[in-house]
């Protein structure tokens, strides 16, 4: 166990340092001077040389790469060429937006999948199944935006019953924290549940074939109790699987419903640090989104492996 | 990574050996063959449609799209303007019917460099093995450690917003998948006898790749390409909508949906229709996606299926 964990330690590493490439090379690979270009009209000579001794830009590549790394190992990924504010700290407030809304709409999306996939992979084949491929296929196909619209449209617009955008957060005020909450988690939710669903029901469908259940079922043992205990136990491995990889994608890419909700979270920021060409913001985003995405995946594995001897061995 | 099928059901790749076929109730067969048929044609006539108005472009549209008439503006849907009129006054069904185009060829150019790029690196890796597919998929990995939508949004950051370096965006993030595709069919293949037996025959890599496996490997790349396509078109959808894709004033179906947003109350209309061509152009592709799965790739199905239906 304990070298499959180094030895899955070790791959992630390296796909960390390649990352760090991507996210260093960013800034490298603007055409231009990436100070002037971001300061644009709001040049004055002070401004641009305290940024650029700042950001380090005159050293060597090499050098400035490592400074790179090793501030991002301690903490320090610069600071903004827009705010002035130290990037980590400007990612650490957007942090809880982002983390609350992307669990939130994977509990939506499980509420969604769990139920649908069971049920259509208990009744492969029948109306219901079909039922079911058909809503996931509609909801894999779905822009997340014009879903945003749709409830925006009805929920605020017809009905007048939820706010259309913003945040307020929890220790705030919990109900209206949950009210502003519901049609991003939804709009979220429904999608990220469609490709759950589909998962799911390969996963109990699987599981259903196997041979201890076919003698579980020669027992006479009652459906309930067959599906509890020797058929979602055994799905659960890859369901677990799929629904990490979900809560990882949902953490970085749920840009577009955080624009259309203003909500304050770390796809918001990546935007607008697009748009304002504030590249150590930008930098710093996607290499907290890609670790993120990383450490979620490392987990899911190693506890994959933990359940599931063969894991470990097999490879 | 566990990441790679993110999107797509357990892959042809995993290690099980396909059972025996099972016997089927022919109800069910006729059930799913029919469900499955009339959502595979649906998709076939959507998409015909599409490319009808693709390749008619402005000639299949009632109104010039960017034809400015502010005192006919935000006109709710009449026989005059089925999709009513935006904020400018300019005919909404036009733009949704001339915006198609762009679409279309952005999705086809990006899922062309993502296929390109993806099969070549997969057939290298998969064929060579050793160093050269540690290198190749290591650098793939790094891709996939990104989720799609951000690394096309980092990319645009680099390269600037419009719709050529949308185009290379989406081309890059849906490469990786083309090559993990590529690859795991390729290792199956690789020991195939017919291989083996070509190459002590003394025929060279570069033929032995081309005639021999690639050809074996299709079916799985042809999928993919479907599916890639419906995802390559929402994420062009989603980056002009963020203002990094398709600029005005070409109308794109994002961009429309980004306006309607601000009169979500008083024109329903305009946050509605681009929508509506979004949804069923990557739904059909999405059908049609899986229609060939079950017709090109039936293994992981059946494997799946017959296990379920044996009980």
């Amino acid at each position: 166990m304990r070298r499959f964990v180094l030895r899955r330690l070790a791959q992630a590493a390296v796909v960390l340092l390649g990352v760090s490439l991507i996210v260093f090379a960013l800034v490298q690979l603007v055409p231009g001077d990436p100070v002037r270009v971001s300061l644009g009209t709001r040049f004055d000579p002070e401004t641009y040389a305290a940024l650029r001794e700042r950001a380090g830009f005159d050293r060597p590549l090499p050098v400035q790469y490592l400074t790179y790394v090793g501030g991002a190992l301690t903490g320090d990924l610069g600071v903004s060429f827009r705010s002035g504010q130290p990037v980590t700290t400007t990612l650490l407030d957007r942090l809880p937006a982002t983390l609350s809304l992307a669990l939130c709409g994977l509990l939506v999306a499980l509420c969604i999948a769990v139920p649908l996939g069971v049920v259509s992979a208990m009744r492969s084949g029948s109306l219901a199944d079909h039922a079911a491929t058909v809503t996931s296929q509609i909801g894999v196909s779905i822009p997340d935006f014009w879903m945003a619209i749709l409830l925006i449209l009805l929920f605020s617009g017809v009905l007048g019953v939820l706010p259309p955008s913003g945040y307020v957060p929890l220790g705030e005020d919990p109900v209206e924290w949950a009210k502003h909450m519901v049609m991003p988690a939804v709009t979220i939710g429904v999608v990220s549940g469609a490709i759950l669903t589909r998962f799911i029901r390969a996963a109990v469908l699987e599981s259903l074939g196997q041979d201890h259940v076919r003698t579980a079922r020669s027992k006479g043992l009652p459906d309930g109790l067959i599906l509890r205990r020797h058929v979602l136990r055994n799905a659960l491995i890859p369901i677990i699987t799929i629904t990490g990889v979900q809560l990882a994608t949902l953490l970085g890419g749920v840009i577009v419903v955080e624009v259309i909700f203003s909500w304050p979270g770390l796809g918001r920021l990546t935007l607008d640090a697009v748009l304002a060409r504030d590249y150590p913001v930008l930098q710093g985003a996607v290499l907290l989104v890609a670790a993120l995405f990383l450490l979620v995946n490392l987990v899911v594995d190693v506890l994959y492996a933990a359940v599931d001897p063969r894991i470990r061995y097999g490879s | 990574m566990t990441a790679s099928s993110a999107t797509t059901p357990p892959g042809p790749d995993s290690p099980e050996p396909a059972p025996p076929p099972a016997p089927r109730s022919t109800s069910r067969e006729v059930a799913r063959a029919l469900v499955s048929h009339k959502l595979a044609v649906f998709g076939l006539v959507v998409l015909g449609l599409l490319v009808v108005a693709a390749v008619l472009g402005r000639t299949a549209a009632p109104y010039d799209p960017n034809a400015v008439d502010v005192l006919g503006r935000l006109q709710p849907p009449s026989l005059e303007h089925p999709f009513g009129t935006d904020d400018l006054g300019r005919d909404v069904l036009s733009r949704v019917l001339v915006a198609a185009r762009l679409s279309l060829v952005v999705g086809a150019i990006a899922v062309g460099i993502a296929l390109t790029v993806g099969v070549t690196l997969g057939l290298v890796a998969g064929y060579y093995g050793r160093w050269v597919d540690d290198v190749i998929m290591r650098v793939m990995d790094v891709l996939f450690a990104f989720p799609a939508i951000l690394l096309a949004i980092a990319i645009l950051a680099v390269l600037g917003p419009g719709v050529t370096n949308a185009m290379i965006a989406i081309g890059i993030v849906y490469t990786p998948i083309f090559a993990r595709v590529t690859r795991a069919s390729v290792l199956s293949v690789r020991e195939e006898v017919y291989v083996r037996a070509a190459r002590s025959l003394g025929v060279g890599d570069l033929r032995l790749l081309r005639l021999h496996i690639l050809p074996n490997v299709m079916a799985p790349i042809i999928v993919q390409t479907s599916l890639s396509l419906a995802f390559a078109i929402l994420s062009e959808a989603a980056l002009s909508f963020l203002g990094l894709g398709i600029q005005p004033p070409d109308p794109s179906w994002g961009r429309m949906l980004f306006e309607g947003r601000g009169f979500v109350q008083q024109a329903w209309w305009m946050g509605v229709f681009p929508g509506v061509a979004i949804f069923v152009t990557v739904l059909s592709f999405n059908v049609i996606g899986d229609a060939l799965r079950d017709a090109l790739d039936p293994r992981q199905r059946s494997a799946i299926e017959a296990r379920g239906a044996s009980r």
